[in-house]
């Protein structure tokens, strides 16, 4: 096709060498072999280089940082002291430790409760329609796509015990009112159903694909066998959706016990009723201590505990793959 | 989809008497659901913004604007200037996006086909960072972008801030080099041999033949950038570079603003994310559904 110049040819011959020449080739030979693998690693560092670099400073070197800075104390004018685990101590010694720590379960389970369940529910639902599919999968995905912020401002308002739009409904047909965010009953909960509205569509959508993959033989030879629609759901579809059910679930512990922008916005920083981990670090080295080391070491810990649901996560998609 | 594929109940029992009566009353009842759900509160804020303030407080609420204020819009783009912070949004996402795909899709062709010694340890470094909640790595990157180690530069509100650690993006590396690993190194060998270096091989080969996996990494880049918040929230703490979520969240918090000026100011936000999801509503949501399957 193609006529090749000689010293192209030439080095094509020299590149493809590892292959086809005789390792035992005379001394030139393997120099120029070596000069020519020396070269190609280069040039292929030199494509990795941005990468490298943005990896190993905002990725890598936080993490080392991040533990290095939870055994210190550092106020970034003389020189970091080594404090060892005083910061874990006075982590573990404050009154909103175990506050938010139960907070932030209290989020995760219901959150779980809400965001696990009716989504599942609901795909189950969809995929039996026949029509307007594509409309309920837009509905859902809708507020994924919404800024988390806006979602969050936007029940702000509906929540308002005095003019929101919730209160006017409920007392307009005739149901108790509440204070919503502002009652410390009902705050979490209140946290729990902004969050879920606007991140289900993720998981309903993706119940979705699973429930399509489904083969269509195994309900036909439950309903042959006489087993009900709740019979079939339950030895047919839950069976065959485990590995993708347990998936989302690791899936979203990790998400859920990392909320902030909830009871950031909804409910105050200082609101001992909805602190969650996250709020608490964030108090810790931008508002209330000014303390990094303090926000490090309630970091590590967190890091431990969502570093193993992450592990058990990526172990289960290995072996699936 | 086929009439062989069958799902949970059967066509025959959806077509009978009753089960197709069934059919259309949960058809009905969860469209309305569905639309009061996640519909209406939309609805909502775009009408919410037009109404005046004390139309938008009052009890019981109007389902459509007694008067019309559509000016309210205009005066949330000047007056609390989200026209400044949705350009500010705008040139974020789009710079963080052009770096990622420039940082990523070098990073991802080096290790799937240049594969440099130790590649297989730089690939596992990356995709470690998936592991790492970026909640636990939020303080010391903090620390890191005020005073970047080698360079001593502080990248706090500047752009660079949200655009180099959004650069080391495994999700990216790991969806793109999958895909450059499907490209037949045959394809590579051949234009090789006539000459093409390592560069115009990415650009003239694997480029054009990567466009599906470019799309879904682009889509997911720029919704990224678009949501985010806490971060943001963190190195961009003047009022003049901030983002749309981060400059709505503050004015919210400064009780000078009116209920309906805000209502906009949640509308313009969301505006654009919406127009990308009616656009681009297929390969956003196959794109889900091929991570959920493949796990």
């Amino acid at each position: 096709m193609t006529v090749i110049a000689p010293e192209q040819a030439a080095s094509t011959a020299r590149g493809s060498g590892g292959r086809d020449v005789a390792p035992a080739g005379p001394g030139p030979a393997r120099m120029a072999r070596l000069r020519r693998k020396i070269g190609d690693n280069l040039q292929a560092y030199a494509f990795l280089a941005a990468g490298l670099l943005c990896f190993g400073l905002f990725s890598w070197w936080p993490l080392v940082k991040g533990i290095v800075l939870s055994f210190q104390q550092d106020n970034f004018v003389t020189d970091p002291i080594w404090v060892g685990f005083d910061n874990y101590r006075a982590v573990l010694d404050d009154p909103l430790f175990g506050t938010a720590w139960l907070n932030t379960l209290e989020f995760t389970g219901l959150a779980l409760l809400f965001g696990f369940a009716v989504p599942f529910v609901m795909a189950l639902v969809i995929n039996e329609f026949r029509h307007a599919k594509g409309f309920f999968r837009f509905a859902v995905y809708l507020p994924v796509m919404l800024p988390p912020i806006v979602s969050v401002l936007l029940w702000q308002y509906f929540y308002d015990p005095g003019t929101g739009l919730f209160n006017a409904v409920l007392s307009g047909v005739g149901l108790p009112t509440s204070d919503w965010t502002q009652s410390p009953k009902m705050a979490m909960i209140s946290l729990v159903l902004v969050s879920t509205w606007a991140n289900m569509g993720g998981a309903t959508i993706m119940y979705l694909a699973g429930l399509a993959g489904i083969p269509g033989e195994l309900y036909e030879a439950a309903e042959l066998d006489g087993a009900s629609i709740w019979q079939r759901v339950r030895h047919v579809t839950i069976p065959q959706m485990r590995f993708i059910m347990l998936v989302l679930l690791l899936l979203q512990i990790v998400a859920t016990m990392q909320v902030f922008i909830e009871p950031y916005q909804l409910t105050g920083t200082t609101n001992e009723e909805t602190i969650t981990v996250m709020v608490l670090i964030y108090r810790y080295a931008f508002t209330v201590n000014n303390d990094f080391g303090l926000a490090a070491a309630m970091s590590v810990l967190l890091f431990i505990v969502l570093g193993a649901f992450s592990a058990v996560y990526l172990r289960l998609t290995r072996k699936a793959d | 989809m086929s009439a062989m594929t069958r799902s949970l109940v059967s066509e025959a029992d959806l077509r009978r008497g009753s089960g197709r009566l069934i059919y259309r009353l949960v058809l009905g009842a969860m469209a309305v659901a569905f639309t009061l759900a996640f519909l209406f509160p939309l609805y909502w804020m775009v009408t919410g913004a037009l109404k005046s303030p004390l139309e938008l407080a009052q009890t019981p609420p109007t389902l459509w604007p007694q008067e019309w204020h559509p000016e309210t819009y205009l005066d949330a783009w000047r007056r609390l200037e989200i026209g400044k912070f949705l350009v500010n949004t705008a040139f974020y996402a789009l710079g963080g996006w052009l770096i990622q795909l420039i940082v990523d899709v070098a990073a991802a062709y080096a290790l799937s086909k240049l594969r440099p010694v130790l590649g297989n340890v730089v690939l596992g470094g990356m995709l470690a960072s998936l592991m790492l909640p970026a909640a636990a790595l939020l303080v010391p990157a903090y620390l890191t972008v005020a005073e970047v180690p080698i360079f001593g530069v502080n990248l706090l509100n500047t752009p660079w801030a949200l655009w180099l650690p959004g650069a080391a993006n495994a999700f990216n590396i790991y969806v793109l080099k999958r895909f450059f690993d499907q490209i037949p190194n045959d394809l590579l060998d051949s234009a090789g041999i006539d000459g093409a270096g390592r560069f115009r091989l990415l650009w003239h080969i694997v480029l054009p033949l990567s466009r599906p996996a470019l799309a879904v990494v682009s889509i997911f880049a720029i919704i990224g950038s678009w949501k985010d918040f806490l971060w943001p929230l963190l190195v961009l703490q003047d009022p003049e570079v901030q983002t749309i979520s981060v400059a709505l969240s503050r004015l919210a918090s400064t009780g000078r603003v009116t209920n309906n000026e805000m209502f906009a100011g949640l509308a313009i936000a969301s505006i654009p994310m919406v127009i990308v999801f009616m656009v681009f509503q297929r390969s956003i949501l196959n794109g889900l559904s091929a991570g959920a399957l493949k796990g």
